[in-house]
């Protein structure tokens, strides 16, 4: 699956979106970020409702390529700065962290 | 605290004496100062931090005009000048003398301080410093070799001066990035990064700065995320937990080791804080998405070599080694 798909076809809020081409092979479903340190895989998307900085941080660090804030979160102004200049999407949507996983979770299957 | 007490018994009334009394002695001479503290306060010299843009009066000028110059310029001390030659100051203390004697509409010539402190352009601020300390002038009249006036020096412009150099030495040490050592003809990198107390603002930064330098190098990724997740991992216990700390890491050609040191306040159980889910951080860090109690298993879970020690005397040291 391709980022743009978590906009096109899920329709979620895009908050940024790199201009870059890579496939979303993964996901991982967390609101505690050292449990995301510890096991979420790389180029996947977290779905969380962690709006703030550090999620970008342990994004990043970590090599994940995209953020879904569930349940109507928002990110705040630095958060998106730290992804522009990080390169890492994000996406805002009202659907909970299940919800939101079982749609990704089709998506990563078809 | 350091008394100069000699002639306090007849003085102890003159404001400037009982603020000395009780001010604590500068400690320009600790033998233990930072090498680049001591390096600055002899390398700049009286004339980097003097006020050079002087006002003078000549000793024919009344009191009276020297306090309404005073006063326009907000100046605390009026230097007297024959050509370039200082003769006297009129300070703030004269004029009140002044004021108070009645003699306000005389000239300066026989009311001005002529025995003076002066400071020449070419010492080092650590003079000037001292002489702040042994003298209870607020400021000190500077000349050349020529012993012409050059400048004013208040304890101001030293402030002001130091603090920007400070600021200039720190932004440099800060930017240069490790320094090599030669250890047994191997050439390894460390680098230090200072973490404060709940600064969730910048956690993460050193971390991400580890990862460059190891990106750079074309590491295997696999072994970037190991040390990503350790130093992440570290820095945030250092922003949690500890009263802020210092991150080291080590680059050596097959290996890289991350430290975590901090003061305090220690870990009373190192074994609880080894356990997965266990933690000891409140509500609102929690909210923060931290204190998953996964921290030190992750670092463990991601190191070659694993050390820890903590009391709670002196803090905790935790030493992650991950070979690449």
């Amino acid at each position: 699956m391709k980022l743009q798909d978590i906009e096109k076809k899920l329709g979620y809020t895009v908050v940024t979106l790199p201009d870059v081409d890579v496939e979303i092979t993964d996901a991982y479903t967390s609101d505690l970020l050292s449990d995301v340190m510890g096991n979420a895989p790389e180029d996947s998307v977290l779905i969380t409702i962690q709006g703030h900085k550090n999620s970008i941080a342990v994004a990043s660090l970590i090599g994940m390529q995209a953020i879904i804030l569930c349940n109507k979160r928002s990110a705040p102004e630095d958060m998106v700065d730290a992804a522009i200049s990080e390169s890492i999407a994000i996406f805002t949507t009202s659907d909970s962290q299940f919800i939101a996983s079982c749609k990704i979770g089709t998506l990563l299957n078809s | 605290m350091k008394f100069k007490s000699k002639k306090l018994t007849h003085l102890n009334n003159h404001p400037v004496m009982c603020i000395i009394m009780n001010m604590q002695k500068i400690p320009i001479n600790t033998y233990n100062s930072p090498t680049v503290i001591l390096e600055l306060i002899y390398r700049l010299k009286v004339k980097d931090v003097m006020c050079s843009n002087l006002i003078t009066v000549n000793r024919r000028t009344s009191m009276r005009e020297i306090q309404k110059l005073m006063r326009k310029e907000s100046i605390t001390g009026m230097p007297i000048a024959e050509g370039k030659r200082l003769v006297g100051i009129v300070s703030m203390d004269d004029i009140i003398t002044a004021l108070d004697e009645g003699y306000i509409e005389e000239e300066a010539q026989d009311h001005m301080s002529s025995k003076l402190i002066v400071l020449e352009d070419d010492m080092p601020v650590s003079f000037a410093i001292t002489y702040f300390d042994r003298y209870p002038f607020h400021r000190f009249p500077v000349l050349n070799r020529k012993k012409e006036l050059v400048g004013i020096v208040t304890s101001r412009d030293i402030t002001t001066r130091l603090l920007m150099e400070i600021n200039r030495e720190i932004d440099r040490i800060e930017r240069v990035t490790g320094y090599d050592k030669q250890t047994g003809g191997e050439t390894h990198q460390v680098r230090t990064f200072t973490v404060l107390k709940h600064d969730f603002e910048n956690a993460g930064g050193a971390s991400t700065e580890i990862k460059k330098r190891l990106k750079k190098d074309n590491r295997d990724p696999r072994l970037i995320r190991r040390a990503a997740i350790a130093s992440y991992e570290l820095e945030i216990n250092l922003v949690v937990h500890a009263n802020g700390g210092e991150i080291k890491a080590t680059f050596e050609t097959d290996s890289i080791t991350i430290e975590a040191k901090d003061t305090g306040p220690g870990i009373p159980s190192v074994e609880q804080a080894l356990t997965e889910g266990y933690s000891t951080a409140n509500e609102w860090i929690r909210s923060l998405g931290f204190g998953a109690g996964m921290g030190l298993p992750n670092v463990r879970r991601v190191s070659d070599e694993f050390s820890i020690e903590s009391s709670l005397e002196t803090g905790t040291h935790v030493i992650s080694k991950i070979n690449l």
